[in-house]
């Protein structure tokens, strides 16, 4: 058998487990043998592990409008240099993804990008106003894969079961960014003891909780109503669930059988409130860090699954935007290049969460959000894949970012599991130098 | 010349965080001596010739902006002012492209105003030059806190054990939010009232009560704090009257408080609203001799900061 | 630092004090508009001893005020510590007064240039005199005592300390030695 690439002594680890060394062949956009083989190039694998490659359901690209802050270009290559093979763009750019041709726009410039495979999020409502239904099945034979206001709140509870309804019938989930405006008000962080402490407004966890708790009752009314269960099992996704009550409620609706599926951000599950005491906005972000308590709780979530996945919400700003004061400077922290490093070092590493979970949770769990079929590291399967390295250090330098972001909370972290080749089928589309 | 030093200082005044109590002693003394420069027919000193000091004020506040500047000239500091309007801010030049601005052309030290928590500390970080907070947004006013306790220290004597009262809109006051960090430092108990729409659900250190009859009872000090009127049009209160009705310190409602306790207010005040007018005007009020110690306080707070730079 | 020598014990500050009260009111031709000004801390101490022994020999007690350089100093854009300010109190009209002011050792004249200043813009004296127990030289400024309890030649490497009953529990004056650096 002749391939093109061999991976000599990799170590497999897929969200069913981790499978001990093998070399991996792969060829014709797949995995050829996992007995090794002829290849027209051969990488030294030994002690660096081999999984499926990540998709990211929640990526802020900028593009169209807003290219000072990332483009395709920065944005899908910051992808594949944090494993990512695949990202999930929301439409909130200027002018918001609203339509079947903006779709096919980004879908065909990425493409020619190379990099990460983009799929896409449409607006649910026109321009993200609130009101009137985007054309789901045109955005859907586009190539979008999930609807979505985020970037605004859904406030009219008629307009998300009308939305809900209409997309689960073109098999599209609906996404939504659960916070209560009104609650919200001008918070720029946590209300809580820190806040009222250093004397900034604050966003309540009840602005979530609240918003969460309605959204979960429409997907109620709607499931009930409907009768047809959505193609990739989801009707609803919740992003970014920040909050301990949040999970509870999430938690209890799954266990009714509702079909809602949620996610957690790296800065969610690593930094809390206490972040904010030195007063820099680089931490300000939409839902806001949350306390100890709420980490501890979504760590939790995640590992027991009532958190699907892991989302970065990677929402990238100039710098000059960041320097702004806190009430002025854009919500956002920028994740794709240290995610999974990040959550290796910390969940893994320091706090012994069981790698295949963490694996499945950036995989396949989001594929199956999506409706796609997980990637297991078997004869046959698609060639999109991650190399990484668990045992070398090294520490987080935003300005090597391809990001255009080229900041972070995470910089001088000292981190392991940094990602050193990726795989879009069986295209080597970035590799470090090693 | 060889006397023993005095505690060294913080080169910044963002809050009270990285001062202690020997240093904030020692900064209220200093002050008192220059209560004596300012009584003087030639009420300056020469101590900061050869320091240039910029007010930079994002936000604008001419009674503050006055007090510092002349605080800086009659301890001959050269001054220099920036003033601009936040909304100017937001169309083109950011805090950070100003201040790089000013730096480049030698400022020594930099007073800042701005209408949000925590520009002074992040120019502190941008600038590594001595910052002074001259109020970020609601979260810390310094140098009231200190005009406030030294006010009240004139009055009192020592604060060990005294409570104070601080009454009004304290979710939205940096004037109560640094009295609350600096008055517990100086030993004195402090009950901050308001109705609950206008409290923070805790503040370290401090009592919270909507009861005003409770708060004052046993005062040794009243601090009225200025009401703002978009609190209204915010919903936060239904009307002024009603605010009135329930927190207005008036001549009746005082008489809660110890027999002679002062009333402060950081002004500028709003007649009739926080204290009823008659009441401000008289002898158990404090708000002039406020505004006279403020001086004497931010002559202290830049010789303590900008003097000994290393 | 180390200690090398007693320069004056109790006694003979006591006499150089003395001395200089009878050459002040010498001076002065007694005691009219006369006044001390004590430069902080030990020239108030001493200050106090020269009103006294006046009032003894003249039977009439002077004013007496108290003086606090430090915002006056020439070097405060320089120096690395930050030297206490210190109550400065002169209750009485310096217009048209003889002056006298008083410290403990004249070294390089700065500390004199500076309560020079301080004292000018509290008022309009007819005359300035300054008094002190030790003058050590090195002079940086064109500036020389009136009044000089002990000449002391000194290298720069020494420190002079006077000690005074109020601030230090005795009188006297030692010469001390400074550590290498």
């Amino acid at each position: 058998m002749k391939g093109d690439i061999l991976f000599k002594d990799a170590t497999l680890v897929d969200a069913r487990g981790k499978h001990g060394i093998a070399d991996v062949l792969i060829g014709e956009g797949r995995i050829l043998s996992l007995f090794g083989g002829e290849a027209k190039r051969t990488i030294e694998a030994k002690g660096l592990y081999l999984s499926p490659g990540f998709l990211d359901l929640h990526t802020h690209l900028r593009e169209p409008g807003q290219e000072v802050k990332e483009d395709l270009q920065s944005g899908l290559e910051a992808a594949v240099r944090g494993g990512y093979t695949d990202v999930v763009s929301m439409p909130n750019t200027s002018p918001v993804v609203d339509r079947a041709e903006a779709v096919r726009a980004l879908k065909e410039k990425s493409a020619r990008i190379g990099f990460a495979r983009l799929h896409p999020a449409a607006a649910l409502t026109q321009g993200q106003e609130g009101q009137l239904l985007c054309e789901a099945r045109a955005l859907r034979e586009a190539g979008a894969v999930l609807l979505s206001d985020d970037g605004r709140t859904n406030e009219d509870a008629g307009v998300l079961a009308l939305g809900l309804r209409y997309a689960a019938s073109w098999g599209l989930p609906v996404a939504v960014h659960a916070e209560d405006a009104g609650l919200r008000r001008g918070g720029v962080m946590h209300e809580g003891e820190v806040s009222w402490r250093l004397g900034l407004p604050g966003n309540p966890a009840y602005a979530e909780t609240a918003r969460i708790a309605r959204d979960l009752e429409v997907v109620r009314y709607v499931w009930e109503g409907l009768g047809v269960r959505p193609q990739g099992e989801t009707l609803l996704h919740i992003q970014h669930l920040s909050t301990k009550r949040g999970l509870e409620l999430v938690r209890q609706a799954k266990r009714e059988g509702l079909p809602v599926s949620t996610e957690v951000t790296p800065h969610h599950l690593t930094l809390t409130e206490a972040h904010l005491e030195g007063l820099d906005p680089l931490y300000k972000v939409a839902p806001p860090l949350r306390t100890k308590a709420d980490v501890e709780a979504l760590l939790e979530g995640l590992l027991e699954g009532s958190i699907d996945c892991v989302a970065t919400d990677h929402a990238p700003h100039t710098e000059d935007e960041k320097a702004l004061d806190l009430l002025r400077a854009p919500f956002g922290i920028p994740s794709l290049e240290v995610a999974w490093p990040l959550l290796y070092t910390k969940l893994v590493e320091e706090r012994g969460f069981p790698l295949p979970t963490l694996v499945a949770r950036f995989s396949s769990d989001p594929r199956r959000i999506l409706g796609l079929p997980p990637i297991h590291l078997e004869e046959g399967a698609e060639a999109s894949l991650v190399l990484w390295n668990p045992s070398q250090k090294r520490s987080v330098d935003p300005r090597g970012f391809a990001s255009k972001a080229k900041y972070s909370p995470w910089a001088g972290w000292t981190l392991l599991g940094w990602p050193v080749l990726t795989l879009v089928e069986g295209r080597v589309v970035w590799e470090a130098d090693f | 010349m060889s006397e023993p030093s005095p505690p060294s200082f913080p080169k910044h005044l963002l809050d009270f965080k990285d001062w202690n109590r020997a240093q904030l002693e020692s900064l209220l003394e200093t002050a008192q001596m220059m209560q004596e420069v300012l009584a003087r027919p030639v009420k300056k000193v020469p101590a900061l010739s050869g320091f240039t000091v910029a007010t930079v004020f994002f936000e604008p506040s001419t009674r503050t902006r006055i007090s510092f500047e002349l605080a800086a000239r009659r301890m001959s500091a050269d001054v220099v002012s920036f003033v601009s309007s936040a909304s100017s801010t937001v169309k083109g030049e950011t805090h950070r492209d100003t201040l790089r601005t000013l730096d480049q052309m030698g400022i020594d030290a930099y007073i800042l105003r701005t209408d949000a928590a925590g520009v002074p500390h992040q120019a502190h970080r941008w600038l590594r030059k001595p910052v002074i907070n001259a109020g970020d947004g609601w979260r810390a006013h310094p140098t009231q806190a200190l005009l406030d306790a030294f006010t009240l220290r004139e009055r009192l004597g020592s604060l060990e054990g005294k409570k104070i009262a601080i009454v009004g809109d304290i979710l939205h006051s940096r004037v109560a939010r640094s009295n609350a960090e600096l008055l517990p430092m100086l030993g004195a108990c402090v009950v901050a009232c308001g109705p609950s729409t206008l409290l923070p659900g805790h503040l370290p250190g401090v009592r919270l009560t909507t009861n005003l009859r409770e708060a004052l009872e046993e005062a040794d000090a009243v601090m009225a704090l200025r009401l703002q009127k978009e609190r209204m049009d915010r919903g936060l209160l239904p009307s002024l009257p009603e605010y009135i009705a329930g927190y207005q310190i008036t001549e009746a409602r005082l008489a809660w408080a110890k027999p002679e306790a002062p009333l402060l207010h950081p002004g500028p005040m709003n007649r009739d609203v926080e204290i009823e007018g008659t009441l401000a005007d008289s002898p158990r009020s404090l708000v002039e001799r406020q505004v006279a110690n403020g001086q004497a306080v931010r002559m202290a707070v830049l010789y303590h900061v900008l003097v000994g730079k290393r | 630092m180390t200690f090398k020598s007693r320069i004056l014990n109790a006694d003979e500050v006591r006499r150089a004090l003395t001395r200089i009260a009878h050459e002040v009111i010498e001076r002065n031709k007694g005691t009219q508009r006369l006044c001390f000004v004590g430069i902080h801390t030990r020239g108030i101490s001493l200050a106090k001893r020269l009103v006294e022994l006046v009032e003894r020999f003249e039977g009439q007690r002077v004013p007496m005020g108290i003086l606090d350089i430090t915002l006056y100093r020439d070097d405060l854009t320089e120096i690395g510590l930050q030297p206490r300010v210190r109550e400065t109190r002169i209750p009485f009209d310096l217009n048209g007064k003889a002056v006298v002011l008083v410290d403990d050792v004249l070294y390089t004249g700065r500390t004199a240039r500076a309560a020079l200043d301080a004292l000018i813009d509290q008022g309009r004296p007819n005359r300035i005199y300054l008094a002190v127990l030790v003058d050590r030289g090195h002079r940086e400024l064109p500036i020389r005592a009136d009044f000089v309890g002990k000449n002391l030649p000194t290298s720069r490497s020494e420190v002079v300390k006077v000690k005074t009953v109020e601030d230090d529990g005795e009188d006297a004056v030692e010469l001390w030695e400074m550590e290498e650096k």
